[in-house]
Parts: structure tokens; sequence; C-alpha cells
């Protein structure tokens, strides 16, 4: 695993190269897995959770990522953030201090064990309204085209466009929410 | 659903990001912003009627200049905070430098002044109002900039919010010197400075909050 080839699949995955972009998530959670482990030894419980909250931060973000910036800098930012929000959360900051600020070793091990998190995403999706439930069911689980969800439902199709980013995001906040 | 399964959500279909993003939404901000903070000065304070002649002097054009610097290297900084992981680098020191040559400018004029001359170069005309004005005409600002952030992933929402507001609090200087007719150096270094600060303590004090993610 190296910076330059997880760069290029993002780089992919920014221009609409699905294939590259799963690789990108699949690499990404491996070694989100073990970055979070060491940092949440006391409570592995959350590890799981966390690594969905932030691939689903990632990806509602990912217009942020500059392609002349390293991306190891990038997703580290990004990990580093959900973590000290969790941590904070939990007021249970002192274990941040002394392993938090060394960017490389994100890429320094991987995990591709699948998982489980705490809270069910499928479910929670169900909790959102048909604008936006509707849209992500049909592209992004069923793997239908845009038009082809927008026949199917009556909605335009920048309206199912518009479903799937705003429900992907009510998605992050109910997450964030419900812990 | 297993992260996996997530994984597979999140890449299907997946589409194109468009580049220009970015750039847009700070446009869109700006744009509307800007405008708002106008009407706000047309209708509560009027343009100065003698803003056509003052534009022969130029110290009308220092400034234009030192709002719209400090307003423009302040966005600058924002746009970096907005993206994770993207340093101020040179920046940070960079933002300042209108600042100072502002300060360097007073220190001439008031070192040059007779001694009677000082006390009216420093508080002018209307130093009261000044501050609270050029905040009031940058709240507009204020929030468009704040709404263009939460599109984007600030990761020190303090610093952020703070820098955002200075960067509303430059523009909304910049809106006001179309109605203030003091072109001191040294009250612009210190009146327009504090108007400036009080959007800027908005936003560090505001910012964890308005700018979470």
């Amino acid at each position: 695993m190296t910076e330059e080839s997880l760069r290029a699949l993002l780089v992919g995955g920014l221009v609409g190269d699905a294939a590259a972009y799963r690789l990108f998530l699949s690499q990404l959670a491996a070694h989100l897995r073990v970055f979070l482990r060491r940092r949440l030894n006391r409570t592995p419980q959350d590890v799981e959770d966390l690594v969905q909250e932030i691939l689903l931060a990632v990806h509602n973000k990912r217009h942020t990522y500059d392609p002349a910036q390293p991306v190891t800098a990038w997703i580290h930012a990004i990990a580093r953030y959900k973590l000290i929000d969790l941590l904070r959360r939990r007021s249970r900051t002192d274990v941040l201090h002394d392993t938090l600020d060394e960017d490389d070793e994100l890429l320094s091990g991987g995990d591709t064990e699948a998982a489980e998190a705490s809270y069910d995403i499928a479910r929670l999706l169900e909790q959102l309204p048909d604008r936006q439930r509707l849209p992500i069911l049909h592209v992004k689980l069923r793997g239908e085209s845009v038009s082809e969800t927008a026949g199917r439902t009556g909605m335009s199709e920048s309206a199912v466009k518009v479903g799937i980013h705003r429900g992907l995001k009510a998605l992050a906040a109910t997450i964030r929410g419900a812990r | 659903m297993k992260t996996d399964d997530l994984i597979a959500m999140l890449s299907n279909r997946v589409h194109a990001i468009d580049p220009s993003i970015a750039a847009r939404r700070y446009l869109i901000a700006i744009a509307v912003g800007g405008i708002a903070a106008i009407a706000i000065l047309v209708t509560a304070l009027g343009i100065n009627p003698g803003l056509a002649h003052e534009t022969l002097v130029p110290m009308f054009w220092v400034r234009e200049a030192f709002c719209l610097g400090l307003g423009t290297l302040a966005i600058t900084a924002v746009a970096r905070l907005g993206r994770p992981g993207v340093p101020l680098g040179r920046l940070g020191m960079a933002v300042p430098v209108p600042l100072i040559v502002m300060w360097l400018l007073a220190a001439i004029a008031l070192f040059n002044a007779p001694a009677g001359g000082r006390v009216p170069l420093l508080l002018g005309g209307s130093a009261a109002a000044c501050p609270f004005r050029i905040a009031v005409i940058s709240s507009p600002l204020f929030l468009a900039f704040i709404w263009a952030l939460r599109g984007f992933a600030p990761t020190r929402l303090r610093c952020t919010g703070a820098v955002a507001g200075f960067a509303a609090g430059a523009l909304g200087a910049l809106v006001y010197t179309l109605h203030c007719p003091e072109l001191a150096a040294p009250f612009l270094g210190v009146w327009y400075l504090l108007g400036m600060l009080i959007p800027t303590s908005i936003g560090a004090f505001l910012g964890p909050r308005l700018l979470r993610w």
C-alpha cells in the first residue's frame, strides 16, 4: 500500500470510476480499522462504528480532496477529526495526546476482516423520507441508473441525484446524533 | 449493515465530482453576501455624497486596497481551512501584511502631525460608530461564508470560524467605505480593524457549533 496507489484509486473515483472508488474505500477501511483499534483499545466496540462513520464522511466530503494534495494527509485529517469528535462526545480526551500526530502510520497496516457496526445503516436508511430513501435504494443499493430510477419513481433526474446526496448526508448526521 | 455492504453502496453508480464546485460555492457566498451588505449600507446609511470627489485622493485607494487585500487573503485562507489536511503554510503569515502596512502609514501620519493634530487623526468624526457599523454590514457576508463552509469539511472549527469572520469583516469594511469619509491611516488602523475583529470573535465563538460535521 502506497500513497500513490491509494491516490490513483481516489482520483479515479472522483471522475466516476466506481470500481476504483470501491477499491479505495475497501483499502481505506482496512487501514482505518488498524488506526482506530490502536487508539480505541479501551472501547474496541467503537472501532467498526467509527470506520463506517468515517467512510460515510469521506464519501460525503470527497469534493474537498485536492488532487495536488497527499491523499494520506486528507484522510488522516478526516479520521483524526472524527476520532476527536467521538472522544469529545464521550469526554475521554486523555487518550489523545501522545499518539495522534504521526501522519504516515495510517498506511502502516491493514485489516480487511469484514465487520459489522453496532447500528444498522440499512435500518437507518428506512427512516429517511421517500424522496431520499427511494433514490438511494434504486441507485446505490440496486445499482439502477439515475434515469431508470427517475422513470420508476416519477422523480426528475436531478431530484434523484439531490435525493441521494441529501440522504447520505442525513444518514451521516443521524449516525453522529445517535451515538 | 456490514462495512463491505456500505462500501458497495457508496461506490455503486458513483458520479463524477465537478472540480469547480468549491470556487463556485465561495463566489456565490461573496456575491449574495456582498449584495446584501451593500443593501444594508444603502438603506441604513446611504452612499457618501462626496464619494466621486474622494476617489481622486490616493488615500481612498489605499483604504480600498487595505480592505480588499485583507479580505482576499482571509478568503484564500478560509478555502484552505475548508479542505482537511491542507496546511495554511505561508498564508498565515501573509494575512496580517496589509495591517502592518496600514500601521506603518499610521505611524508616519502621527509622527508628521502637529502636536494638536494627532487626536483628530485617530478619532476622526465617527470613531464610536465605525466598528459597530462594519460588524452589522458584514453580517450577511459572515452568514454566507458559514453557509459555504458547511459544504466543505473544516477540521479546525474555531480557527476556521474566526478566519471566516475576519474575511466577512474585511469585505464588510470594504462595503462601508462607500459611506465612510474617514481616510486617515491612524483611524483605519484602529477602528476599521476593531470592526473586523467583531465578526472574527463571533466566528471563533460560534465556529465549533456552526461548522461541525
